[in-house]
């Protein structure tokens, strides 16, 4: 299970990278390729995001991902099918991140009995709150599938304390208001919010939203369990190809 | 937050847990509101002395007489400032955003008329004002976005997704889930998450409150069919709250029938095969996706009416069969847009002509003692370039091409 890979993971880093892809984009082949240079550099988790037309919770650079993805006719089959392929390769836990509505069409039991049968690990949907997703997290956890919440800082102890009751694996903290890709000032707010996470739950704490640099990830070193890093992968994949996000990864840490 | 604002499966909250406070909170703020009594005069002395409520019920007796069947009324929400039923909402969430002391307000717009009236609302009451608009519809509603920005607000053309409403409203929601401290998103249909479909169609509920006074004064009885167009849904729940718990009185939803609904280019989530339940920016109701969840893109002439899902409180009255749901094409409306400006002197919106296809289709086969209320939602005027397009006017076409030409000079 997850929370026992962390775990045991921890005893040889100090602090765990989780890696993002959009899957299809540029195309499926082209996914492949960089989860296995991203694998190579060293990263210890990956999230597999099965694009979707409305991602409302990520900033533009893995919007327009998504949108590219759909739009080279990706379909949810090739994801399965190409997540499949990825796990047969490749020995670290992968995670699917996608939207409710990917789910909720394919119905959630056929969903996660397929992502078993992918041999993913966990799923990260972040508009799907607890109380909207009690069957859900029934059809994830019936399939061995660790359904990931999302903490925030805009959040009363009194939330954070009701979502730990549903975690399972980690919790994926923010690290900021907004969306994914915008740069994020790490500040001293940082350390009360993981304060109050800490408080709230006994599970490893990962944080994305921002993470772009070494620096961050030093910053983050002592605080969280896993560092997520994902817009900044996507930009150098834009600009400079495959090799640059290798070799980001490879010197993140 | 309790798994509340359903309307039988649709509706809900589906959103990211960064605005989970803040939506908790605009419920709450709403519901305190609400339980004021202050709040509710508060808003109907603003929209008599700043909008033109109550809006007047005219009696369409050319068109009666031209149909042969039931009386025909007409709601006149064409004559609210900004010229559609947009304002109604618009005002009410402005006084809200100041009983909770936010000073900056954002808001989505497709053809521009909730943008229009959300900068007239923001410049009325002193907020700083950001319109989300996808850049076809900048392209397209021009006159509305001079506007918006005549009025003191930022339009922010969205380059991403199909670059309609629905990649507006996205943008909105990122915004509002990065400034959510000072900010509050004026949603402006009954759509989103909860307590958006309750809050828009409180306000909305104006429409119907004087209207059933007014038909039962000027006609003597409650209407035998009520027809409104349907896009987001909140003109259609703005009058049909008069009615609902009439049980003789008949509902009709008008949708975008677009270039008819066998070509698949239409809006027409409830009126036709194509649409299905599914969860899209922040609720549940009935949507126009593949079966991959991936959300289609729609087309109607009504640039208000294109929007790929609809009002969860009407997906629910759709299953219950207490609101009937119909799809009018681009060109029936333009008959309908035509006919009205003839037989009655007044320019409807191509939104609000869908109303007026819808009825008019019905009308002739219709008891003569009946009595026919449609809800016109707003003025036409905003639509000179597309309908004098539609109607392919010669001389309003050298008329542009003379003024392309001093611009150029």
């Amino acid at each position: 299970m997850l929370e026992d890979y962390i775990r045991n993971k921890q005893k040889e880093k100090d602090i765990l990278l989780m890696a993002h892809v959009v899957m299809g984009y540029p195309s499926i082949e082209e996914t492949f390729e960089l989860v296995q240079t991203i694998v190579e550099a060293g990263v210890d988790l990956m999230e597999l995001q099965i694009p979707f037309s409305e991602p409302i919770a990520d900033g533009p650079v893995i919007l327009q991902a998504n949108q590219a993805a759909l739009a080279g006719g990706v379909r949810v089959d090739d994801c399965f099918r190409l997540a499949r392929k990825i796990t047969d390769a490749f020995d670290i836990p992968f995670l699917f991140m996608t939207y409710y509505n990917v789910v909720f069409k394919r119905g959630e039991e056929r969903f996660f009995a397929e992502t078993r049968g992918a041999g993913i690990c966990g799923a990260i949907v972040p508009d799907i709150p607890p109380e909207e997703g009690e069957s859900f997290m029934a059809a994830a956890t019936a399939n061995n599938i660790d359904p990931i919440f999302i903490l925030a800082p805009t959040s009363s102890s009194e939330r954070i304390n009701y979502l730990a009751r549903f975690g399972r694996g980690f919790f994926y903290c923010v690290a900021r208001k907004g969306i994914t890709g915008a740069k994020t000032d790490f500040s001293s707010e940082l350390d009360e919010f993981l304060a109050r996470c800490r408080e709230a739950t006994q599970l490893p704490l990962a944080l994305g939203f921002g993470v772009s640099s070494k620096e961050d990830v030093q910053f983050l070193r002592g605080k969280v369990e896993i560092a997520v890093v994902g817009s900044q992968a996507l930009r150098l994949l834009n600009t400079n190809g495959t090799r640059a996000v290798g070799d980001f990864f490879g010197k993140l840490r | 937050m309790d798994k509340t604002g359903y309307y039988g499966i649709f509706g809900g909250a589906f959103i990211p847990e960064i605005l989970s406070t803040t939506l908790e909170q605009l419920q709450l703020g709403f519901q305190e509101a609400k339980e004021d009594p202050a709040f509710w005069s508060t808003y109907q002395s603003l929209m008599s002395t700043y909008s033109c409520r109550p809006t007047p019920l005219t009696h369409a007796e050319n068109l009666s007489r031209h149909f042969g069947g039931p009386q025909i009324y007409l709601k006149r929400e064409d004559l609210n400032h900004t010229g559609a039923h947009k304002l109604n909402n618009v005002m009410g969430q402005g006084l809200l955003v100041q009983r909770m002391g936010k000073t900056r307000v954002i808001a989505e717009t497709g053809a521009g008329q909730h943008g229009v009236a959300t900068a007239t609302m923001a410049a009325k009451f002193g907020y700083s004002c950001t319109i989300y608009m996808g850049e076809v519809d900048v392209a397209r509603q021009r006159p509305n976005v001079f506007w918006m920005e005549q009025l003191g607000a930022t339009v922010v053309p969205v380059r991403d997704g199909a670059r309609i409403l629905k990649d507006a409203i996205n943008e909105a929601l990122r915004d509002w889930s990065t400034n959510m401290d000072t900010t509050h998103y004026v949603l402006g249909t009954a759509c989103g998450p909860h307590p958006y479909p309750e809050m828009v169609s409180y306000f909305q509920s104006i429409i119907g409150t004087e209207v059933r006074e007014q038909i039962l004064r000027q006609s003597g009885r409650a209407p035998t069919r009520v027809y409104a167009c349907v896009g987001g849904g909140s003109n259609a729940l703005g009058v049909f709250s008069g009615f609902l718990d009439d049980a003789e009185v008949e509902l009709v939803g008008v949708e975008a029938g677009g270039q008819g609904l066998e070509t698949h280019k239409h809006a027409a989530r409830l009126a036709s095969e194509h649409g299905s339940v599914g969860v899209a920016q922040g609720y549940k109701t009935y949507f126009l996706q593949d079966d991959d969840g991936q959300m289609l893109e729609t087309h109607s002439v009504a640039a208000g009416l294109d929007y790929i899902g609809v009002s969860p409180i009407l997906s629910a009255y759709h299953e219950e069969g207490r609101i009937r749901f119909e799809a009018a094409t681009d060109e029936e409306v333009l008959e309908a847009t035509r006919l009205v400006m003839r037989k009655e002197g007044i320019i409807p919106a191509l939104e609000s002509a869908h109303a007026l296809a819808g009825a008019f289709r019905e009308a002739p086969e219709m008891n003569a003692d009946g009595v026919v209320l449609i809800n016109l939602s707003g003025r036409g005027d905003k639509d000179i370039f597309t309908i004098a397009d539609a109607l392919g006017d010669t001389a309003w076409q050298s008329f542009i091409t003379t003024k392309a030409e001093e611009y150029r000079a």
